[in-house]
C-alpha cells in the first residue's frame, strides 16, 4: 500500500511532510491543550487562509509568484502576535481574542477570494487538505520549519512546561512569561501554516488537539502524554494519508476521522482499566 | 550574613482609590516563623504580593536580604506556596516528580537542562515532605493535603532560605493540617528556613509561629504569641474590626 507513496514524487513529498507535521502539530498541541487554548489553533488557521487567499490573489491578478505557503505563514504569525496583544488588552476576557481574530481571518479571506474572482479547486484543497499539493520546495520549507520548532521547544521545554502549569509561580521565580508566551504563539502559527497543505484550514486544529485529548486519557505525567500524542498524531497522519489517497478523499477528512477513532479507543481503554481496578479491589 | 530577611518601611498601597495598606513598617528576622493574621480584605495577600514584587507600593521601600526590591534578583532564595490545593487545574497531566522539578526551572536557567544532580535534588525534596511513594503519580490523583505537600516540595527544591505561605491550609482536612504544621516546624527549626505564613486560623497560628503580626490596613500588632494572648478583648476587636473568639485547639 505504501508503494505508490514511495514511487511518485508528489506523493513522496506529501508523505514525508505528513510525517513531519505528525510530530510538530501534537508537540505544540500538547502545550495548547493544557493551557486551555485549543481554539487559538482555529483562529490562526483561518488567518492563515486569508494569507493563502492573498498569495493566490497576487498570483492570479498580478502574476507575482509567491508561494501561498509563505503568505499564509506571514499572516498566521501576524495573527498570533495580534491575539497575544488582544489577550493583554482584555485581561479578564482573554478568550474574546479568538473570535475577533477568527472572524477577521474569514472576512479577509472572503474579500481576497472575491477580488480574485474565486479559485475553485485550489481553494477546496486548502480547506480540506490534499495528497498532491506539496511541492518539493514546500517540503524543504516545512522540513526547515519543523527542525527549527523541535529545537526551540527542546531548548525552552522546562520553561514552557512551568509556565503552562502555574504562571504566577513561574513569574515569581523570575521567568520572562511575556516573551515565552510570544515565542510559543509564533511557533504555533508556524506549525499551523506548515500543516495546512495536508490537513486543510478547517481541520488543522484537530491534528493539534485530538491526539492530545486521546493521550490525556491514558498517559501518566506530562512527558508521557507528549510522546503518546506524537505517536497518535503519526498514526492518524499515516493511516489518513494512505486511506485518503486510495479512497480519493481529501486527507484532512480521513486524518481527523482516524484521530477520532483513536480518541474513542483511548476513552474505552481508560474505562476498561478503571473497571478492572474496581473489580480487583472488590475481590 | 544577613539577619533581616524582609524589611518594609512606610509602605502605602491603594487599589484604585481604596487604601489597602497604610504606613506599614516591619521586618522579619532570619530564622523566625512569622504568622500573619487579620480579617479578610485586611491586606494580607497584598502584603505578600508586594514582597514578591508582583505589585509596586505607592510609597515606601522594601528590602529582601538587605537589598532593595528592584535590585533583588536571587529569587531562588525565596520559596512561595499559595492556596494552590484549592485553585490549580486538577486535571493537569503532571507527575509529582514533574511538578517538583518546576521549582528548579528558573534556577537552572535558560538553555540548560536538568542534570542527574538536579534529579537527585528533586527526589530529596519529595522525600523531605514524605511523599516518595507517590513520585510518579499524577498530581491530580492526590488529596488536597498531599498536593499541598508537593507544592511545599516544589518551593523547597531550590533550597530557599525564606518560605512564604499564603493560606496554604485552605481546603486541607483537619488531620492533615496538623501534619502540615509539623512539617513547617521541622523546616523552620532543623533547616533554619525563615517563614512568613498568612492564615485566618488564629488559634493554630499562635500555637506554631514564633511571632505574630496582625494586619488590618495598618499593622496593629507585632510580637510574640504570648503577648498576643495577653491582649484584651478590646484590643482584639480593634485589630480585627469585629469581635473575635480565639479558638484554641486541644491536642
Amino acid at each position: 500500500m505504501l508503494a505508490d507513496f514511495l514511487q511518485y514524487d508528489f506523493l513522496r513529498n506529501t508523505f514525508f511532510t505528513g510525517i513531519l507535521i505528525g510530530i510538530i502539530a501534537p508537540l505544540l498541541g500538547t502545550f495548547i491543550v493544557v493551557r486551555r487554548l485549543s481554539l487559538i489553533a482555529d483562529a490562526l488557521s483561518h488567518v492563515t487562509l486569508a494569507g493563502i487567499a492573498f498569495g493566490l490573489l497576487l498570483e492570479k491578478k498580478f502574476a507575482i509568484m509567491l508561494s501561498p505557503l509563505y503568505s499564509g505563514m506571514a499572516f498566521s504569525v501576524l495573527g498570533s502576535i495580534l491575539i497575544e496583544r488582544l489577550r493583554g488588552l482584555y485581561k479578564a476576557y482573554q478568550e474574546i481574542a479568538i473570535p475577533i481574530i477568527l472572524s477577521g481571518g474569514v472576512g479577509l479571506s472572503v474579500i481576497f477570494i472575491s477580488l480574485a474572482d474565486g479559485f475553485n479547486t485550489e481553494l477546496f484543497n486548502y480547506l480540506f487538505g490534499s495528497v498532491s499539493a506539496v511541492s518539493q520546495n514546500d517540503f524543504y520549507t516545512i522540513a526547515g520549519i519543523s527542525i527549527f520548532i523541535i529545537i526551540i521547544i527542546g531548548l525552552f521545554f522546562k520553561e514552557l512546561f512551568t509556565l503552562s502549569f502555574d504562571e504566577e509561580h513561574a513569574k515569581i521565580a523570575g521567568l520572562h512569561a511575556k516573551y515565552i508566551h510570544l515565542l510559543f504563539i509564533v511557533l504555533t502559527a508556524l506549525v499551523i501554516a506548515a500543516s495546512i497543505r495536508i490537513v486543510g484550514v478547517l481541520l488543522v486544529s484537530a491534528l493539534m488537539t485530538l491526539p492530545v485529548a486521546a493521550s490525556m486519557r491514558i498517559a501518566k505525567g506530562f512527558k508521557q502524554m507528549l510522546v503518546l500524542s506524537i505517536v497518535f498524531g503519526e498514526l492518524a497522519v499515516i493511516i489518513g494519508l494512505i486511506s485518503g489517497y486510495y479512497l480519493s478523499i481529501p486527507p484532512g477528512g480521513t486524518i481527523v476521522m482516524v484521530s477520532i477513532l483513536i480518541l474513542l479507543l483511548s476513552i474505552v481503554a481508560k474505562k476498561l482499566k478503571n473497571y478492572n481496578r474496581r473489580n480487583k479491589t472488590v475481590k | 550574613m544577613t539577619d533581616v530577611v524582609v524589611s518594609m518601611k512606610n509602605i502605602n498601597f491603594a487599589y484604585e482609590n481604596k487604601q489597602v495598606l497604610e504606613n506599614i513598617n516591619f521586618s522579619i528576622p532570619s530564622g523566625s516563623f512569622l504568622g500573619l493574621i487579620g480579617p479578610n480584605g485586611g491586606g494580607k495577600t497584598t502584603l505578600i504580593k508586594l514582597i514578591l514584587g508582583l505589585i509596586k507600593p505607592n510609597s515606601g521601600s522594601i528590602a529582601l536580604f538587605d537589598q532593595p526590591l528592584d535590585k533583588f534578583s536571587a529569587w531562588d532564595k525565596i520559596g512561595f506556596v499559595s492556596q494552590k490545593a484549592n485553585t490549580f487545574n486538577r486535571g493537569f497531566p503532571a507527575t509529582v516528580f514533574e511538578v517538583v522539578s518546576m521549582g528548579l526551572t528558573a534556577k537552572v536557567g535558560y538553555f540548560k537542562f536538568f542534570t542527574k544532580h538536579h534529579k537527585e535534588q528533586i527526589q530529596q525534596a519529595i522525600e523531605q515532605v514524605g511523599m516518595q511513594a507517590y513520585t510518579y503519580e499524577n498530581i491530580g490523583n492526590l488529596s488536597g493535603g498531599q498536593q499541598q505537600r508537593i507544592f511545599i516540595a516544589r518551593a523547597l527544591v531550590s533550597d530557599p532560605q525564606f518560605l512564604i505561605l499564603d493560606e496554604p491550609t485552605v481546603g486541607v482536612d483537619h488531620e492533615n493540617v496538623h501534619r502540615f504544621y509539623e512539617l513547617l516546624y521541622q523546616l523552620n527549626h532543623e533547616q533554619n528556613i525563615t517563614m512568613l505564613m498568612v492564615s485566618h486560623d488564629t488559634g493554630t497560628m499562635t500555637e506554631h509561629a514564633t511571632d505574630i503580626a496582625c494586619l488590618n490596613k495598618q499593622l496593629h500588632f507585632h510580637g510574640k504569641p504570648d503577648e498576643y494572648h495577653a491582649l484584651t478583648a478590646n484590643d482584639l476587636s480593634r485589630i480585627h474590626g469585629h469581635n473575635v473568639n480565639i479558638v484554641t485547639h486541644d491536642h
